[in-house]
C-alpha cells in the first residue's frame, strides 16, 4: 500500500499532512517575520537566526553561534547574552529539536531531498555514524578555541542558508544543492540526521523538554512501518512504541523533532502530541 | 611459506573486542573521523579567506580583525541599522570573510551619523559600544595613492575629496607646494592626517577620476609606523624650549664657501641668494 494511505483515507489528505504544513508555514513566517522590513516596511524582526531582535525589544541569539563566540575566547555583550539566554529557555522547556522542524529553512531541503529518495526509490549509501553530529559540534568548539575564530560559520551551512534568504546574499545555492544531493545522493537523512551540530545541540539542550510525542494508542499498531519511512529520526519510536527499554509511551529521545509526522501519516491514530509528564497509553 | 590462517585469526579474535563492542568503537572512530575531518576542512577554508580584501572595510567601532572574527554573530542587525545602506553582509564565496559586515568606500561611504545607530544594534558588542563619538571612528585610512592621477598632484584645482571630508581640515588638509612644472604656482597637495581620518570613505567615494586617486584601506594595510626609540629632534627641541645638544657649530661646505648653507642647488648664475625658491634658507642641523 502507499504511504500514508490509510491516514488520507480516514483522515483526508489535509489531516494526514497536518503537521507537516503548520510546520511550513511556521517556517515560512519566521522568514518572512525577517523579510517583511526589507520587503514592505514593516520591521517585526531584525538580523538573522543567530541573533535578531524582535519588534525592536527582544533580543534572540543562537546558542550554537553564542557558544562559538565562547569557544573563541570573546564574551559577548549583554544583549547577546540574553538573547542567548531566551533562546535556550525556549528550547529546554519546549523541545531542542523543535528549532529543527519549526523553524530551521535547511530542514525543508533536507525533508525535499528525503522525499525525493523515497519516491525515486533510491536506497544505500554511505550514512555516517549519527554520534557524527556531537564530534562535529565539540571539534568546532575546539577549533573555535585554537584559533580564537569562528571556524565553523565559515561553512555552516544552517547559518549561510538563513543569512542569503533574509538577507538576499548569492553564492549559498551551492550549499543549498551540496546539502541537497548528500542528503539525496550519498546518505538518507545525512545531514540533518548524522552530521549537523546546530541541531545536536538544540537536541542536548530539549534533552529534558516538556512537548512530547506519545505512541499513547501503541496497542493498535499493524507494523506498516510508515512512521518509520518517514521520521527524520526513527530509531527515536522503537523505545516508545515497541517498549523496548522502557514503559512509557513517550518518545523521549531527544532527537525526536517534534515534526509530527508519524502522526500525520499513521492510519490508527497511534501517535499524539503531549507534554512529558502524561504516561497514558493503550498497553 | 603461506601456513594455515587459523589460529592466528584464532588468537586476533581472542583479543580483539567482541563483535558488539568492536562494532560500537568502529562507530565512534567514525564519528569522530568524521568530525575532524569536517572540522579541518573548515579551519582550512577559515585560514587563507581569514584576510579581507583590501577594499572591504569594517563599520564604525569594530574591534580589530583578530577580536571581531571571534566576536562577530554575523548576524547583520548592523546592517540593519545603517540608514543609509552602508554595510553590507559579505556572501558566502566571496573575497570577505562570509556574514561578517563590510563596505566599500567607493559604492556607499559611511555617513559618520552621530548617533552610531550601526554599533547600537550590534549585539555581540563586536563593534564597540564604547564609541560614542564618531570622530574617534578608525574604520579605515585614507591614503592618496595616486600622485600621478590626482587632478590636485597636476597642478589643478580639484579639492572634491577635501572639500567633502566630514572631519575637513583636519583629517584633509591642503599643502600648498611650489608647482616646478609653470614654476608660477603652487599646487595644493590632498593630505591625510591619521590623527583624525575616521576611514569614512567619502573622499574615496567622491573622487572625480573614474578610477579614484585617493583610496581608504584598512589602517593595517597602510599606515607605516616610526621606530619605537625614534625621536623628532623639532618635537624635542620645541618641547624642551631649546636645542638639547647646544647651538650647532656652523661647518663651511668645501667648495661653496660664500654660498647656501647646507644647500648645493644653485641657479645659474650661482650667485648667492639670487636664487629662487628660498635657497640659502638658513638651515642647519
Ligand atoms: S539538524 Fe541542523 S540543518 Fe537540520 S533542521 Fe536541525 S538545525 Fe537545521
Ligand atoms: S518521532 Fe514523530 S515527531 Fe518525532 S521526529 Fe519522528 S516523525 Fe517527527
Ligand atoms: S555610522 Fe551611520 S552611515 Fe556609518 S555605518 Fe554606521 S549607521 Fe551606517
Ligand atoms: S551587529 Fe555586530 S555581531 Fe551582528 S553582524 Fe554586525 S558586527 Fe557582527
Ligand atoms: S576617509 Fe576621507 S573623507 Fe573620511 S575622514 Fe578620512 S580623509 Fe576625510
Amino acid at each position: 500500500m502507499k504511504l500514508a494511505q490509510e491516514a488520507i483515507d480516514k483522515k483526508g489528505w489535509l489531516g494526514a499532512h497536518r503537521w507537516l504544513i503548520l510546520r511550513r508555514i511556521s517556517q515560512l513566517t519566521v522568514l518572512v517575520l525577517f523579510l517583511s522590513g526589507p520587503w514592505f516596511g514593516l520591521w517585526l524582526a531584525k538580523g538573522n537566526l543567530a541573533s535578531s531582535v524582535f519588534l525592536d525589544v527582544l533580543p534572540l541569539t543562537d546558542p550554537y553561534v553564542f557558544l562559538q563566540t565562547l569557544a573563541a575566547g570573546f564574551l559577548p555583550a549583554s544583549s547577546a547574552l540574553i538573547g542567548a539566554g531566551m533562546v535556550v529557555a525556549f528550547y529546554f522547556l519546549i523541545g531542542g529539536r523543535v528549532y529543527c522542524a519549526w523553524v530551521c529553512p535547511v530542514n525543508v531541503i533536507t525533508d525535499l531531498a528525503a522525499w525525493a529518495r523515497r519516491r525515486l526509490g533510491i536506497k544505500g549509501g554511505r550514512v555516517p555514524d549519527a554520534h557524527s553530529r556531537y564530534w562535529i559540534l565539540g571539534g568546532s568548539l575546539l577549533v573555535a578555541a585554537w584559533s580564537g575564530s569562528l571556524v565553523w560559520e565559515w561553512v555552516n551551512p544552517v547559518t549561510i542558508i538563513q543569512r542569503s534568504l533574509i538577507f538576499g546574499l548569492g553564492g549559498s545555492l551551492t550549499v543549498v544543492l551540496a546539502i541537497f544531493a548528500y542528503d539525496f545522493l550519498v546518505a538518507s537523512r545525512g545531514w540533518c540526521g548524522h552530521l549537523c551540530p546546530q541541531g545536536a545541540l538544540y537536541g542536548l539542550l530539549g534533552d529534558v523538554a516538556l512537548w512530547r510525542v506519545s505512541a499513547a494508542r501503541r496497542a493498535q499498531c499493524n507494523d506498516c512501518m510508515d512512521c518509520f519511512t518517514v521520521c527524520p529520526e526513527p530509531q527515536v519510536i522503537r523505545p516508545a512504541l515497541k517498549k523496548a527499554g522502557q514503559e512509557s509511551p513517550l518518545i523521549l529521545d531527544r532527537n525526536c523533532t517534534a515534526c509530527g509526522r508519524c502522526i500525520d501519516v499513521c492510519g490508527k491514530q497511534v501517535f499524539t502530541f503531549t507534554h512529558r509528564f502524561d504516561q497514558r497509553s493503550d498497553s | 611459506m603461506i601456513s594455515n590462517p587459523r589460529p592466528e585469526s584464532a588468537k586476533k579474535a581472542a583479543v580483539s573486542p567482541a563483535p558488539g563492542r568492536r562494532k560500537f568503537l568502529n562507530g565512534i572512530a567514525a564519528a569522530a573521523g568524521t568530525g575532524c575531518l569536517l572540522n579541518l576542512a573548515a579551519l582550512m577554508l577559515a585560514r587563507p579567506a581569514a584576510a579581507n580584501p583590501p577594499q572591504a572595510l569594517r563599520p564604525p567601532g569594530a574591534l580589530d580583525e583578530p577580536g571581531f572574527l571571534a566576536a562577530c554573530l554575523r548576524c547583520g542587525l548592523c546592517v540593519r541599522g545603517c540608514p543609509y545602506n552602508t554595510l553590507k553582509l559579505a556572501p558566502f564565496g566571496g573575497a570577505a570573510v562570509a556574514g561578517t559586515p563590510v563596505f566599500t568606500a567607493r559604492d556607499v561611504p559611511c555617513e559618520m551619523c552621530e548617533d552610531i545607530p550601526c554599533v547600537k544594534a550590534c549585539p555581540s558588542g563586536a563593534l564597540k559600544h564604547e564609541l560614542k563619538d564618531i570622530g574617534e571612528a578608525r574604520m579605515g585610512l585614507a591614503v592618496l595613492s595616486d600622485h600621478e592621477t590626482c587632478l590636485n598632484f597636476l597642478g589643478l584645482r580639484c579639492d572634491v575629496c577635501y572639500r567633502v571630508c566630514p572631519v575637513i581640515d583636519k583629517a584633509m588638509t591642503l599643502e600648498s607646494m611650489h608647482n616646478p612644472r609653470s614654476d608660477r604656482h603652487a599646487m595644493l597637495l590632498p593630505t591625510v592626517h591619521s590623527a583624525y581620518c575616521t576611514g569614512c570613505g567619502k573622499c574615496e567615494k567622491s573622487c572625480v577620476l573614474p578610477v579614484a586617486a585617493i583610496k581608504v584601506m584598512p589602517i593595517k594595510l597602510v599606515q607605516g609606523q616610526l621606530p619605537a626609540h625614534y625621536r623628532k629632534g623639532w618635537e624635542e627641541k620645541e618641547k624642551h624650549g631649546s636645542s638639547l645638544i647646544g647651538d650647532q657649530v656652523q661647518m663651511p661646505v668645501r667648495g661653496m664657501e660664500d654660498k647656501a648653507f647646507g644647500d648645493s642647488r644653485l641657479n645659474d648664475t650661482g650667485k648667492v641668494g639670487s636664487a629662487p625658491g628660498g635657497l640659502n634658507s638658513g638651515w642647519k642641523p
